[in-house]
Formats: structure tokens, sequence, C-alpha cells
């Protein structure tokens, strides 16, 4: 519901692990890991969802791939229809301008 | 970014849009999602024009700045304007109109309002001024409120005195539960709020499948998440099946965070009731202070007026939030209410229905709208004989 | 088959606009369209920070207030510099501009506020074609002031000038109470002369246009945002691309490239430009996110705290609308200078919808993309 975003856990700042740093796109912050527990728990180098400050979940690398690769199997089959959409779109775009130009009798001044 | 960009590839969006309209038929589907940040995806990747027009997202109540009703928001800046204090909250929060002007207008008359991206940032300042009171204007749902909790834990702690807390968190269920009671609204299944279930997990929506017999797929907020999780709600549709799943297994573990809830439990309690924009009175469906906390709890320190205040007349946030209205079809959507002069929240929130269709939605409308322009294709009866009469702008 | 002329935003046109379509979503839309068109007026009693964010208040501001006061033919154009004729002289004109600086902290990564100072207004006489003769640069100082902290930003100001060939030729200095200043603002005036008809103007911007921008956006706005320390962020490669831009536009015109308008991007970025320009050519602009020149800090930035990087400031960029076929001589020389080296295409010009900003969001999806409503204030739900 709420932004939270995927960022790589660079390390610890204390022995209790209640404070971390993230990483994302050469950006660190410093967040509070404390809900990192359990099926959470997380090492450096690993990825965590963080939200106003606080990490809340692991980000599981293994679940990610599998649920990218059930994405992945719905390709092949339908590369036709990928194609038509997008010459479907690009029609329409050619078609909005011409149609402005004819029902305006013209380009804009 | 990584497990940002792969859920974001176009390619495969295509692909999964295209097996959507071929599953979907010729049946008119209607798909709620309960989550602001899920309306923010859809607005923000166009994902409505990938989508075949006969499967439709409903927008839910999910934004928990738009079901702050405007009486709440009055305290708030209340509390903001009393001598000393300094007033924190999120960005979301600085231009929602009050009845009397928004934060940020009481900070253009001398309030001392701070954005903050994070309730730790008001501890910060809290330590860092020892003689000003700190207030945290604390929103969201189930995702948010274990922040608040652990600043507050930490706040105990260290002893800290003048940290407060004006919290208006609220819980997700209980909204979801008042749509689904409501005849309003004919749903064919639930895009279900991915972060709120990092903490709640995917058992309380149990009683969407069991009790009203409609579906939930739990979805993540990039495009291929949200695409995935209307396929899968399809399926289960076609295959007569209605459960509850799990598209973001990634982060949702199907018992959610335990640790988190437990430093729910610390904090919070229940209150009886709480009012919802749009929603009226709905029993055990907001946070408050437990009695250990009670000298953190704004309400308990300053003295707010409480007074109940309806949306103004114009106002149709509460059926735009339910879903019952599209935003265009609000009366003064887009003419008194803009996101610059903003009548209610659906239009101030970045998340908002309302704001986000203004904003992001207009486009593909736009096309179409050019395409029937020149078309030729008439409206009913208003004099034209034939074709159109081309209106010339004055020049400036 | 007559014309009506109809005064845009007007209750006629309103009533025009409803009536051409059935679709009850169709009319909301072309009613809103037509109310976009309205004259802005100012409806606030006071001053909020929303008035300086360079977005919609700001522009309500300065058309709703100052323009309305103040108008004549010159100022009626709100362009980036101000346009005088010489009586009795036909080919050239004069070129003025003037800029404010109140960047907190003053100084940040990759600058400070003299070099913003000098850059900036150097920027906006550029982009008008017109060549800077000189600066003048007006100080308020804040009671208390750090002397060693006023000849650092000086020094600034000296270098920058010096490396844009530009000198400060007169200024002023007033002091106010402890308080009444945020340490230091500085008011600039740039003076330069402009060829006449200039060949850059807002009338050349026309369908099949291409958009190109000079180089990646939102470094300067991230940069001071984590500079004033409000956000628990840190970058380390995170510089102000603040740069003077008179060498490369010149470099533009002179080579003979078809170019049809400029604009400097600053504050409300590069989003904000654009929806100016569609406002005044009465055109559409589609923008290709895909092409987008973005550096991955300002991308990190603007994930954590839910930022569009299409707003957020920038202090050395230049967005370019140039005739479709020469376009990729502009992007070439752009890039062979080091000021344009990360230059990109990144939209086209339409003729329609008049007046919108759109971005294609490369699965065939697209948003609109709206001037700023007051500051970039990230979300956080």
């Amino acid at each position: 519901m709420c932004l939270a975003i995927p960022a790589r856990l660079v390390e610890y700042i204390d022995d209790d692990r209640m404070y971390g740093k993230v990483e994302l796109g050469g950006v660190q912050r410093r967040i509070n890991t404390s809900l990192l527990v359990g099926e959470d728990t997380t090492e450096p180098g690993e990825y965590v969802l963080v939200h106003v400050g606080f990490a809340l979940s692991r980000v599981s690398e293994t679940e990610a791939a599998e649920t990218l690769r059930i994405l992945e199997q719905m390709g092949p089959a339908y590369n036709d229809e990928i194609d038509q959409i997008r010459q479907w779109q690009a029609m329409e775009d050619e078609l909005v301008g011409a149609n402005y130009r004819e029902s305006n009798g013209g380009p804009p001044a | 970014m990584k497990f940002a960009d792969e859920f974001r590839d176009a390619d495969l969006a295509n692909a999964l849009a295209a097996r959507i309209a071929g599953e979907a038929g010729d049946k008119h589907w209607k798909i709620m999602e309960v989550c602001g940040g899920h309306t923010h995806t859809i607005f923000k990747y166009g994902i409505e024009d990938l989508l075949p027009s006969n499967v439709e997202l409903v927008h839910g109540p999910g934004c928990p700045v738009c079901v702050i009703p405007m009486g709440r928001l009055d305290d708030g800046i209340a509390v903001a304007r009393q001598p000393g204090v300094i007033f924190t909250c999120f960005g979301d929060l600085m231009r929602v109109p009050g009845s009397d002007g928004s934060l940020l207008d009481a900070k253009a008359a001398g309030a001392d309002v701070r954005m903050v991206y994070s309730p730790l940032d008001a501890l910060k300042i809290a330590h860092d001024n020892p003689d000003r009171k700190v207030v945290f204007f604390a929103i969201g749902f189930e995702t948010t409120a274990p922040s608040t909790a652990l600043t507050l834990m930490r706040a105990k702690a260290e002893g800290l005195r003048n940290l407060f807390v004006f919290c208006n968190h609220v819980t997700i269920i209980p909204p979801m539960k008042a749509i689904l009671d409501s005849p309003d609204l004919q749903l064919d299944g639930f895009l279900g709020p991915g972060h709120v279930s990092t903490v709640v997990g995917i058992r309380p929506f149990d009683f969407v499948t069991t009790t009203y017999n409609k579906p939930v797929v739990v979805v993540g907020f990039e495009p291929l998440d949200i695409l995935q999780g209307v396929h899968m709600i399809i399926r289960q549709v076609l295959e007569g099946r209605c459960e509850v799943e799990n598209q973001y297994r990634r982060v949702v573990h199907d018992d959610g965070n335990p640790k988190a809830l437990e430093v729910l439990a610390r904090v919070f309690k229940l209150r009886s009731h709480f009012e919802w924009r749009g929603l009226g009175f709905i029993s055990q469906s907001a946070l408050e202070l437990q009695d250990g906390f009670a000298d953190f709890d704004a309400e308990k320190v300053f003295s707010v007026p409480g007074v109940r205040v309806a949306d103004p007349k114009a106002c149709q946030c509460g059926e735009v939030l339910k879903g019952v209205l599209k935003p265009w079809e609000c009366k003064v959507f887009g003419t008194a209410c803009t996101p610059e002069t903003p009548i209610g929240t659906c239009m101030v929130s970045s998340e908002g229905a309302c704001a986000a269709y203004y904003n992001f939605g207009r486009y593909s409308r736009a096309r179409e709208r050019e395409r029937v322009l020149a078309s030729g294709e008439r409206s009913n009866g208003n004099g034209a004989a034939n074709g159109l009469h081309p209106i010339a702008v004055q020049a400036r | 088959m007559s014309e009506t002329i109809v005064e845009p935003g007007s209750g006629a046109a309103i009533r025009a606009a409803s009536a051409r379509i059935a679709d009850p979503e169709q009319r909301v839309l072309e009613r809103i369209a037509e109310i976009r068109k309205r004259r802005p007026s100012l409806r606030e009693d006071a001053i909020t920070m929303s008035h300086g964010a360079g977005g919609k208040a700001s522009h309500t501001l300065v058309t709703a207030l100052f323009g309305d006061i103040l108008s004549n033919p010159v100022l009626d154009q709100l362009g980036d510099q101000a346009v005088m004729t010489i009586p009795g002289v036909d080919s050239i004109g004069i070129a003025m501009t003037t800029d404010s600086f109140v960047v907190s902290p003053l100084f940040f990564p990759g600058g400070d506020i003299g070099e913003l100072a000098v850059n900036g207004t150097i920027n906006d006489l550029a982009v008008g074609g017109a060549t800077p003769l000189g600066l003048s640069a007006a100080f308020i100082l804040e009671e208390g002031l750090d002397v060693a902290i006023l000849r650092k930003v000086v020094e600034s100001m000296r270098r920058a000038a010096d490396r844009a060939g530009v000198s400060i030729v007169t200024g002023d200095t007033k002091v106010v109470p402890r308080g009444k200043a945020d340490q230091l603002f500085i008011t600039t005036t740039g003076a330069g002369i402009v060829a006449l008809p200039q060949r850059v103007a807002i009338a050349r911007v026309r369908s099949g246009d291409v958009v190109v921008l000079s180089g990646a956006m939102g470094d300067h706005g991230s940069t001071v945002m984590l500079a004033r320390g409000d956000v628990d962020l840190e970058a380390d490669n995170l510089r102000s691309d603040t740069i003077a831009l008179h060498g490369l536009t010149a470099a533009l015109l002179s080579a003979g490239i078809d170019v049809h308008f400029m604009r400097d991007a600053t504050r409300g970025g590069v989003a904000t430009v654009l929806n100016e320009i569609a406002q005044a050519a009465g055109v559409a602009v589609a923008i290709d996110e895909a092409s987008l020149p973005i550096h991955d800090e300002v991308r990190g930035v603007a994930e954590i705290l839910g930022i569009d990087p299409l707003y957020i400031a920038n202090e050395g960029k230049l967005v370019a609308i140039v005739a479709r076929d020469d376009a990729a001589r502009a992007l070439e020389l752009m890039r062979s200078r080091s000021e344009g080296s990360e230059a990109a295409i990144i939209g086209e010009v339409l003729e329609a919808p008049e007046g919108m900003v759109f971005i294609r969001t490369g699965f065939g999806g697209t948003r609109v993309v709206d001037m700023l409503i007051g500051d970039p204030l990230p979300r956080i739900c």
C-alpha cells in the first residue's frame, strides 16, 4: 500500500542489528532494521524492503526469480499479439495528428 | 534497480496484457485495488491503456490520507498552531484542505510545520529541540504503524519527554468489509494490499473468500505485479476457485512479520470506532496509543477541537473512495476541484484516485476524443447539421 | 459553415466543447480542457512556499499578480529574457534578465550560491540567443554573516564569471538585521545583445519538432536536498550541474542548426519547461520515458523519496526544440561539448492535445505530465 522500495543492505551499524545502511543506485540511507528477524533475517549484501526509514522485510531472491520465471513463461506464445499492439499504437499516433489537422482545417497557427 | 526494473519489463507487460485480453473474453470484469500505492502505479505506467476495455480496475479506499475526515485534520492543524509546537508530518498531508486552510497555510501563517520522511526524523527533532513540543501526525495503514510503534518504544526507552504522536493509523480489513457489505458495487475480486500484507500476512483476507465469495490476490507494486494479479483473479474465476493467493511472495510471508505485529500490540490498541471519510463510523478500524504510552498521546496532552466536520457539500470523495463513482463522475472534478484548488482529499494525495486520474490519466482519453472528433461522430442533437464547426481560439 | 470566435475557458467555449461529445467522460475532459485555458487567478491571501517552487502556484503569482499589474508588451511575453529595441537600430536589441538566489545551504557539492547566480543569469540570456555583455550583483547580507563566507562566495562568482568570459560590472549591498535574511541572498541582472529578429522564438515551435535535452536531469535539486540534511541520505557522487550554457547555445546557432526555441530547466524541472512551452505554443509534447537521461544517484534519491525526476530542479540543462531534420546534428554537436556530453533526444512536439505534455511509458501506456503543484513533496504511501 505504501511507498516501500527494495534496497541493498550494505551493513549493520550496531551489534544488536537495530540499525543498518541500505544503498539504492549509489545513494545510502540509514534505516532501522529491528523488524528483520525470523524469516526476515537478512545478511549484508541481501535486499530489504524499506518504508519510512524502516526495513519491513527481506526480499527473497529465490521467490523473485520464481515470480519472474512464471511471468516469462507467458512470453513466446504471444509475440504476435505484442507486434499487433505495437502496430496499432503507431497507427493511433499517426491518426491523432491527421485527425486534428482535418477537424481544425490545418495545424495550429 | 534490482527487484524493481525486472518487474517493469515492457515486453513481459505486453505479453501478460495480451493473455489477459484473451482470457477475459466478453465478460465485463470489475477488480478493486484497495491500495493507494496500486492506484499510483496503475496511473503512472498507464496500465489501464494496456488492459482490454472490459477489464475495469476500481480504486478503493486504500489511501490513508484520503480517508481522514476533515475534522481530524482540523484537530491536527489546531495542535500545529499552539505556541512552542514543532508539528511534523509526511509530505502528503501538507496541502490537504481543512475547514480553514491546510497545514501549508498554517505554516505560512507562522506555525512551525516541518515535512519529515520518517517518524525517526520527528524523534531527532525532539532530541535537537528539548524545549519545544514535537508532534508527529501519524498516518498510514498497518504498513506504517509498526514504524510509529518502534519510534515510540525508542522514545520511551530514552526517557524522551517532548515527543507526541497524533495517531490516525487505520486498519485495512474494516473498510474492505464495509465496501463488501455495500450494495453499490459488484466486484469480481480484489487486488490485496501488498505492503500491508508484509506486516499482517495474507490470512486476514480469508473472510473475503469465505463470507463474500470473492477471490483475493495479494500483489506487489510494480506494473508486472499488478498485471499478474489481474490475470490470477481472472484465472481463479474461470477455474471456479475462490481463494487468497500471494503474488508478492518475494516480500510477503503468508503469516506476515510476527515482530511487527508484536510491536503493534505493545504500543497500540484498537479504537472502538473511527470516522472514515465517505464510509462513516467504522468500529475497530483505527489505532490509538496504549495506556502505557499515554504520555506520548497528542490527543491527551493538547486540547483539540474534536469537532466532526461534514465534507463540503460539493465533495463526493466518499463515493470515489468506495469505488462507486469514477473520479470524472464527481460533479466538481476538474472544475472547482483541481490539484491546485482541491476540495477533497482524493485530489490532494498523490495516491488519491482523483489526483491520479487528473494528473496522469487524462491523456489516453484525450486521444480518444480526437479520434471521435475527427471521425465525425456526432453528439446528441445540438443543431449542427453537417461536419464540425471549427472554433478558432482567440489569440491572447 | 460559420466560424465562431470564442474566448477560451469562457462559458460558451465550455458549452460548445461539451456539446460535441456524447460520451460523458469525454464531455468532462473537454470541459476541463477548456477551463485549463482560463487565465489563472490568485486565490491565496498569504504567500506560501508553493509560490516559490516554480510550478503552477509560481506561474499563477507571476501572471495574475505581477503580469497583471505591470503589464506591458515586453513583460507580457514572459520570456526568460526581455528583449528591447534600441531607437533607430533595427538589427540588434538589448536582452535583459534578472534572477534571485536564496538557496540553502550556501555551499553544496558541485557549487555554491555565487556560482549559481552567475551561471543562472548567463543561461537566461543565452537561451534567447543573446550574447551576455555584463552582470550586476546585488547582495542582501544578514547581520552576523561570517565575512569569510562572503569572501568565498564572491571569489566563486569571480571564477564562474571568468570561466564564462563575462564580468560583474556593477552591484549593490544591503545589510538586514539578524534573522531577516537567511545568511545571504543574491540578485543578479544580466544584460546582453541579440540579433533581431530573434532566431529563437516560441512562435517557431511546431508539430514535428524534436526535444533535445543537454544532459542528465535532477542533479542539482537532489544535491541540494541532501546537502540540507533534512533527509538521512548520502550520495558520494551527486553534484550540482551548475554550468554556463552560452557557449553551447552560441555553438548551436552559429552552426546554422535550425533551433526553434530554447529554455534552461531550473526550478520545477524539465516537466515545467515542457509544460510552459506546450501552453505558450499551443502544442503537445510527447516524452519518451526510456530516453530520459538520469544519473543512478538521482534515480535512487527519487525512488527513495517518491519524487519524479522530471520535476527536480536543474541548473545547467538546456531544453532545445529543434527542427526534426536537424535533430541529429544538434545532438552530435551537444555531445561534442562537455556541457552536453550526455545530451539526448527525449521527445517530440505534436499538434494535439493542445497544451498537454505526456509521457510514453515504454509499454504502450501513457500518462500526463502536468505542471508541478507546489513543491515536489515526496509521497510516503
